[in-house]
């Protein structure tokens, strides 16, 4: 800290993708402001780091998008995956104003991926950060910086001490000091709890401590849980997580995106019990992935085991992980730690099951399904026969938690019936106001830069 | 091949496979979606298609201290300098790479001592210019050779480079289009067009790609400015010293100033720049090499100007001696990487071309996921 503890305008707890579009916002608006990040500079960012795309509304060609898409096929899409458990009137507003922050983010460093291939569905809907979500985190430090923003890496804010409706201090730790600050305005932007795996366990059962956690260790949700602990309105289901199923090699944070395994429409998939439990050729992929997070979570261990053969492993993304290799199935499954006999049978059984797949056909639902075994495989249904055999493990990994800040169209916090006169959230720390459930991607980014920026101006002209 | 460089590289490889996100910084990652697995051979190619522009080192979100520890300008620089090693003809001389900071200033005393030796004990009896201190025959029997030589052994080992990153059909557009990146240096645009970052950490600029122009033309200017003294001496019979408004000078004056104002920026960023984001024991090697250009294109400027001066005496005999130098140690030193960038980039244009006309690889990437 540059100055002295009473003179900052605007604290931003926080150092992801919310935190820094209120910072700049408020900067250029002439607030002096402070980002505490509780993470070293090496993974500053949050999980804002490991994103890949932002979805944005335009009526027509915009920047690397093609064609258009409207307000109400983005809400429509949005309420698709969430099952309606929408708060529709946020969820206009984060939208419409989409559309005008994917220039706001040129302007301010971000860059983005050309469509390299027209082809793609997301070319229309999600714009792509060249780099990735870290060279998005990058260019906003180095805009902040230049706007006189000042920045203090492991600094973790313990909390916020409220006097009525108005936060007159902020407590953090720092280089293993205790400190304070008493800005005149504070965004939190600390994003979810996902981190904290024993908050996890106490929402949803023990199972949770086998979890892997995607993204950043940081976001342990200690300002959520103070400001909870005053009374701050709350918002979101606690017991609710987004979650999907990754590679079970995964490291148990930060693994990203890498850690995505695509390969279950062509596998069977089995429980440590070598038992198939769901039908695996549902959906295409990507409208699954999330579904069965939560199959695997109800397994026993929490973990699952996907087996292909030969002729399906060129039918999907490679993964970061190779995968275990065998030239028998009870080798593989050997080597996998399943019961061989029961991997057989199990295996046996589903490729009997297995009818006439001259139909395949790997991207579209292909109606090869199995017949008189439960669960069924109602797509892509092709004996696994051929060896050599290939087997990865599923493990359940937590994106972000929904559990949340409830705040207005305007970012604020509340307490009670009223305002707090001088507290405002974005991003996911407050996205549970948006989404009661599920998840449509690219919609956090665009969470956290729409609220991101709503936050900084009414901080920063509270200030003023 | 060392195999501990290739099974980082491929280690590396596998992991920006599954990610993708630097997709569109520079030639290297459409190359490496194009693949599945990675052989010896691609992961060399990959290597030689990297201009270290560091974009790909900033964004990653996996750099150390996480655990993947990514560093691809780092893996891809130790395996293109391995790489250059390996191609190296004759194969004996491969390991002169490893010292070639050393051996440039070796060659560089080496080459001084001759020249000064050959410019006090065989002064011509007549001549002109330059030719009062050695003799216009001398001079050509000591270049040709030691321009000719070095460019027989590059393109030995370029045509085992060829062979080794699978090189097919060398077509006329491909080596077109090679022509026009290397002279673009689209690669250190950084595909949004800010540039690279190299000398402050994750911020783009186009310093190095400018100053990198600056050598290339700077030294192609040279080039040219010999090229056009050799002709009017042949054809025209015209013989140096040549006054400003001729050819030689009307070329070799901007080209040595391009040479001298590039080499020294070059050299001011490499002090900047993170060595550990290359090939840190390359780094000498390389420096001795950007100084050794600048030594070329300062001596020759500075012995114009000093024509008809005493100085000429000692500024001759080092101008020839670093020109010989660099000529000498052209495929065993930093020289080299032009020859193997324009290979690469060719094959790799080539290796576009079939793919576009197959559309085999149609992308797996950017199907709906976080
Ligand atoms: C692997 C992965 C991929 C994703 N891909 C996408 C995508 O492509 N598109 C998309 O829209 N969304 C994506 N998401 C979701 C997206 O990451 C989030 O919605 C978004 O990054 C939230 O931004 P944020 O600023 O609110 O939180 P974060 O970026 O997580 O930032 C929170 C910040 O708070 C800091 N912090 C936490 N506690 C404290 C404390 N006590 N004191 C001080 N600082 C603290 C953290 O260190 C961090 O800097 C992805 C998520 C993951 C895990
Ligand atoms: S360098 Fe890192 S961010 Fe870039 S593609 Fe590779 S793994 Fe992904
Ligand atoms: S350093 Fe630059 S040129 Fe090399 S692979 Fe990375 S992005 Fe490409």
């Amino acid at each position: 800290m540059k100055a002295g503890p009473d003179t900052y305008d605007l604290v931003v707890v926080g150092g992801g993708n919310a935190a820094l579009c209120a910072a700049i916002t408020a900067a250029e608006a002439g607030a002096r402001t402070l980002i505490l990040e509780t993470a070293p500079k090496p993974y500053r960012g949050g999980n804002s780091r490991h994103t890949r795309n932002f979805r944005c509304m335009h009526s027509g060609p915009l920047g690397p998008l093609t064609e258009s898409y409207s307000e109400d096929e983005y809400l429509a899409d949005l309420m698709k995956v969430t099952d309606g458990k929408t708060d529709e009137h946020l969820a206009r507003l984060a939208i419409r104003t989409s559309e005008e922050c994917l220039p706001w983010m040129e302007q301010h460093g971000v860059r983005f991926q050309p469509s390299l291939s027209g082809t793609l569905s997301l070319a229309r809907t999600n714009a792509f950060f060249l780099g990735g979500g870290k060279s998005l985190v990058n260019a906003y430090y180095r805009t902040a910086s230049a706007l006189g923003v000042e920045v203090l890496y492991e600094a973790a804010v313990t909390h916020l001490e409220l006097e009525g409706d108005t936060v007159t201090r902020v407590d953090f730790t720092h280089e293993g000091d205790r400190k304070s600050v008493s800005p005149k305005s504070v965004v939190v932007a600390s994003g979810g709890f996902q981190a904290d795996t024993d908050w996890l366990a106490r929402a949803w059962g023990p199972a949770a401590k086998n979890f892997l956690i995607r993204g950043t260790p940081y976001n342990r949700g200690i300002v959520l849980a103070d400001l909870l602990g005053q009374g701050i309105a709350q918002v979101g289901d606690p017991t609710q997580c987004h979650a999907v199923a990754i590679d079970g090699r995964a490291p148990k944070f930060d693994g990203g995106i890498v850690t995505r395994l695509d390969c279950v429409p062509f596998s069977i998939v089995v429980n440590k019990n070598a038992e198939r439990f769901y039908d695996e050729g549902e959906d295409v992929w990507p409208k699954r992935y999330a579904i069965w997070g939560r199959l695997v979570a109800a397994q026993p261990g929490q973990v699952g085991h996907v087996i292909i053969d030969a002729k399906s492993l060129d039918l999907f993304m490679p993964s970061v992980f190779p995968p275990i290799r065998a030239d028998s199935v009870e080798e593989l499954a050997e080597k996998m730690g399943l019961p061989p006999e029961k991997l057989r049978l199990t295996l046996d059984a589903f490729n009997a099951a297995c009818g006439d797949t001259s139909g395949f056909h790997p991207t579209e639902l292909d109606g090869v399904t199995t017949s008189g075994i439960s669960p069924p495989k109602t797509n892509w249904a092709r004996p696994i026969c051929e060896p050599p055999f290939y087997g990865y493990s599923l493990r359940t990994g937590v994106t972000f938690t929904y559990l949340g800040l409830k705040v207005n169209e305007r970012a604020q916090c509340s307490i009670g019936d009223r305002a707090v006169t001088n507290l405002w959230a974005a991003g996911e720390t407050m996205a549970g106001s948006i989404l009661g459930q599920g998840y449509l991607a690219g919609f956090g980014m665009t969470i956290g830069t729409v609220f991101g920026r709503i936050a900084g101006r009414e901080a920063a002209a509270h200030a003023n | 091949m060392q195999t501990d460089l290739l099974s980082e590289a491929r280690r590396q490889a596998e992991i920006c496979n599954a990610c993708r996100y630097c997709e569109g910084y520079c030639a290297v990652f459409p190359a490496l979606h194009r693949e599945r697995a990675f052989s010896d051979g691609n992961l060399t190619q990959f290597a030689n298609l990297c201009h270290n522009c560091r974009g790909c080192y900033y964004a990653c979100q996996y750099t150390a201290p996480h655990e993947f520890d990514l560093n691809l300008p780092k893996a891809l620089a130790e395996l293109r300098q391995h790489s250059w090693k390996t191609h190296a003809w004759p194969r004996r001389f491969a390991d002169l790479f490893d010292r070639s900071g050393m051996l440039i200033s070796v060659g560089l005393i080496v080459c001084f001592g001759l020249f000064f030796a050959l410019v006090q004990g065989m002064r011509p009896e007549s001549g002109a210019g330059f030719y009062a201190y050695m003799s216009h025959g001398l001079m050509v029997a000591i270049f040709l050779p030691a321009f000719l030589l070095p460019l027989l052994t590059i393109a030995i080992s370029l045509r085992g480079f060829w062979r080794t990153v699978g090189g097919a059909d060398l077509r006329l557009g491909d080596l077109w289009s090679a022509l026009k990146s290397a002279g673009r240096m689209k690669n250190l645009e950084g595909g949004h067009g800010d540039g690279c970052n190299f000398e402050d950490e994750d911020r783009f600029s186009h310093a190095r790609r400018h100053f990198h122009q600056a050598v290339l033309y700077g030294f192609l200017l040279c080039f040219a400015s010999t090229s056009t003294g050799t002709v009017l001496h042949y054809v025209f019979s015209m013989q140096a010293p040549y006054g400003i408004f001729s050819l030689p000078k009307l070329l070799g004056v901007p080209g040595g100033i391009l040479l001298c104002v590039g080499t020294l920026g070059l050299a001011g960023l490499k002090l900047r720049a993170d060595s550990e984001l290359g090939a840190p024991k390359a780094w000498g090697g390389e420096m001795a090499f950007v100084l050794l250009l600048f030594t070329v294109a300062a001596t020759g400027l500075i012995l114009y100007a000093a024509t008809g001066t005493p100085w000429v005496n000692w500024l001759l005999p080092i101008h020839l001696g670093s020109v010989l130098t660099l000529f000498l140690l052209t495929p065993y030193s930093k020289m080299a990487h032009g020859f193997y960038r324009m290979a690469a980039l060719t094959q790799e244009a080539g290796a576009m071309r079939r793919a576009d006309s197959t559309q085999a690889h149609m992308s797996l990437g950017k199907e709906e996921r976080r």
